[in-house]
């Protein structure tokens, strides 16, 4: 590279803290294509970074609230979705997004993205769908397909996977889609679909981690995982999220729920009018 | 009781303690309660239910605790005065959470009204219990801050005053009352709104440019920015430095960090620290109790003064951080203290602590009943004359 090529700037820079930099993550990883596709939604909705707020959880995923130039926080292993539900409750001007990881949304947090669905609480939830533990060295989680090798299924997986889309849209959310991280463009798509959305709002985004899941799964590199996503992936837009569960030959990705709800926040205010008024 | 869409309702009322306690809480700017129900507690959730809408806050009943407080610690953050109340086995379920909010400063508020336990154990009986696991449930090293109310009054007085001490150090505090403080009713007087102490967390003067969201000034405590003010600021439960990065490799951050969450407390406890003295000048021979076993304390004193037993009463309203001071001043002028306490031994710890060599009686009671005046007099008789 020429050093004026080392000297631009990137175009997503003010997204970042880039005193944070070098990250954490693993040559290859998928999560820096969920960073840079969650920089270029909010770059595209010209959003104002004063009014964002990104809440992570615990693994790998979860550093990435360091990384983002807005207002962020890591919480507990397992509880984003509830720290940001009084976030968005108690300000509700503020977006909420949080983006973490399938263990900890879907294992020790699930109750909490039920229940956040349920109530319809207007917060977006990307999740990086890696199908392991990364940050504790590969151990299976809530989304392991059957029969992975994992440090802790070294027999193979013998626990049925979370479908995740179904279960969002079963729990009540408005918008839901999954898609790749080789899908940069449709997946930024959806990312600025659920930005604008009033209501909970999940985006399943399947990611490779070569390092910890896929060189156990005879996919060594980042290159061979994504070939695996280019050749399953298959893209029905609107099709039953119930018959979405991922294989090693199918991965359906696509929206799956788009509809309108008055969300939590809604119905709070209408209650709150209402009161001040009789 | 009339309370149409007012912050404050000053007055004379009757109401039982976890009423009060919403009341204070509502006096104090507290717009913000998430929670669970749990006996019994629960009735501080109800009031809130039907107030806090009422004066434009946020009532939400979560999935469980760990829920309850993750959605408190949120509301904070976003620049809302927020709490829950819980009974033991929902402040079990807590214990991770305050550990966030005293590793990222986060003010808030969390009323345990104690029962019997361990485990279920006694959901409609009183209980002193949980007073160790308020001070130490979350793991790691960390200062926090407790009070006892011992009546439905103190119930609304000590709310506020666990809002006001928690913004000003940016730190959890806890409420510890027990099942009949919280049941009981009692004459509650609410001040007018202007008489009211309302202390609000102190806001950075540096730009966000410089802003350090964990730069303390010299009380130890930095400001505090909040969400969507323009600060762009991170806290994380790692270990971090002053700008909030994860400083998860080095000792010297460790040290510095560890060592001012616990100083910006200890060193203010002068501060933080109430205690109510009654006939302490001449006594010879002392009670030290908090909350409900206080009471039942003070008329075994009055008795005692009555046949001629030189008794007096220490009743803490801080336990976290321990009055020392003030109880080993009192210790060093009696021929010995007397812990009456619901629970099996966790206050009269720290009281053998502090006094050293003068004597400590412990009593102990478990179940349903609060001690009788009469079984502490017992204790104090025999310093009889």
């Amino acid at each position: 590279m020429t050093k004026k090529q080392l000297e631009m700037k990137h175009p997503y820079e003010r997204f970042l803290r880039k005193e944070r930099m070098p990250h954490i993550w693993c040559e290859g990883c998928g999560n820096g294509i969920i960073l840079n596709c969650f920089a270029r939604a909010l770059d595209e909705l010209d959003i104002d970074l004063n009014n964002v707020v990104v809440v992570s959880g615990i693994g790998c995923i979860g550093r990435i609230s360091g990384y983002v130039n807005a207002d962020s926080f890591h919480t507990t292993h397992g509880r984003p979705i509830a720290f940001a539900t009084g976030a968005k409750l108690a300000k509700p001007e503020l977006k909420v997004v949080v983006i973490s990881g399938d263990g900890d949304l879907f294992a020790i947090g699930g109750n909490h993205f039920i229940h956040a669905a349920r109530r319809n609480v207007d917060i977006k939830v990307i999740c990086a769908n890696n199908f392991v533990y990364g940050m504790t060295g590969g151990q299976y989680g809530p989304t392991t397909p059957l029969e992975a090798w994992t440090t802790t299924t070294p027999y193979g997986n013998i626990e049925q996977a979370f479908n995740l889309v179904h279960l969002a849209a079963a729990s009540g959310a408005v918008y839901v889609a999954r898609w790749t991280a080789l899908h940069v463009r449709r997946l930024t798509e959806s990312i600025k679909k659920a930005l604008q959305k009033e209501g909970f709002s999940f985006v399943e985004v399947i990611s490779q981690c070569p390092e910890i899941y896929g060189r156990h799964n005879k996919m060594k590199t980042a290159i061979s995982m994504m070939k695996w996503f280019k050749e399953a992936s298959e893209v029905r837009n609107f099709s039953d999220p119930a018959k979405a569960d991922i294989s090693p030959s199918r991965i359906i990705v696509g929206e799956f729920v788009d509809v309108e709800k008055p969300s939590y926040g809604r119905l709070l205010r209408e209650m709150k009018a209402k009161l001040q008024t009789e | 009781m009339e309370t149409k869409n007012k912050a404050m309702l000053s007055g004379q009322h009757f109401m039982n303690g976890d009423v009060a306690c919403a009341e204070g809480a509502i006096a104090v700017g507290c717009r913000f309660f998430a929670g669970y129900p749990i006996t019994p507690a629960t009735e501080i959730a109800e009031r809130m239910a039907r107030r806090l809408p009422q004066v434009s806050g946020v009532y939400i009943q979560m999935e469980d605790e760990l829920a309850s407080i993750a959605a408190v610690l949120g509301a904070s953050n976003a620049g809302t005065k927020a709490m829950t109340a819980t009974s033991g086995p929902g402040f079990s379920l807590m214990m991770e959470n305050i550990g966030l909010a005293v590793m990222t400063e986060t003010p808030c508020v969390i009323v345990d009204i104690m029962r019997g336990g361990p485990s279920t154990g006694q959901p409609t009986m009183p209980g002193q219990q949980d007073v160790m696991q308020a001070r130490w449930g979350s793991h790691g090293d960390y200062e926090i801050i407790a009070l006892t109310p011992s009546s439905v009054q103190e119930m609304f007085d000590l709310t506020i005053e666990a809002f006001n001490l928690s913004e000003t150090y940016r730190v959890p505090t806890f409420l510890l009352a027990d099942e009949i403080i919280g049941h009981m009713w009692e004459r509650v007087n609410i001040p007018s709104a202007k008489s009211i102490k309302v202390v609000n967390r102190k806001k950075p003067v540096t730009p966000p440019s410089e802003y350090g969201p964990f730069k303390p000034d010299e009380d130890l405590v930095p400001p505090m920015a909040c969400f969507g003010e323009g600060y762009r600021f991170h806290a994380t439960g790692l270990t971090h430095d002053e700008y909030g990065r994860p400083k998860t490799d080095s000792a010297e951050v460790q040290q510095d960090l560890v060592q001012r969450l616990c100083e910006k407390i200890r060193r203010n406890s002068d501060k933080i620290v109430k205690v109510d003295r009654v006939l302490l000048e001449d006594a010879e021979v002392a009670v030290v109790a908090y909350g409900i076993a206080s009471r039942a304390a003070l008329s075994a004193v009055r008795k005692a003064r009555a046949q001629g037993i030189k008794a007096g009463l220490l009743r803490l309203v801080t336990v976290w951080p321990f009055p020392d001071k003030q109880v080993e001043e009192v210790a060093q002028k009696v021929k010995a203290l007397v812990v009456p306490e619901m629970n099996y031994g966790q206050i009269v710890r720290e009281v053998r602590r502090v006094a050293k060599e003068t004597p400590v009686i412990f009593l102990s009671k478990l179940g349903e009943e609060p001690h009788k005046p009469l079984e502490i007099l017992d204790a104090l008789g025999e310093f009889r004359k």
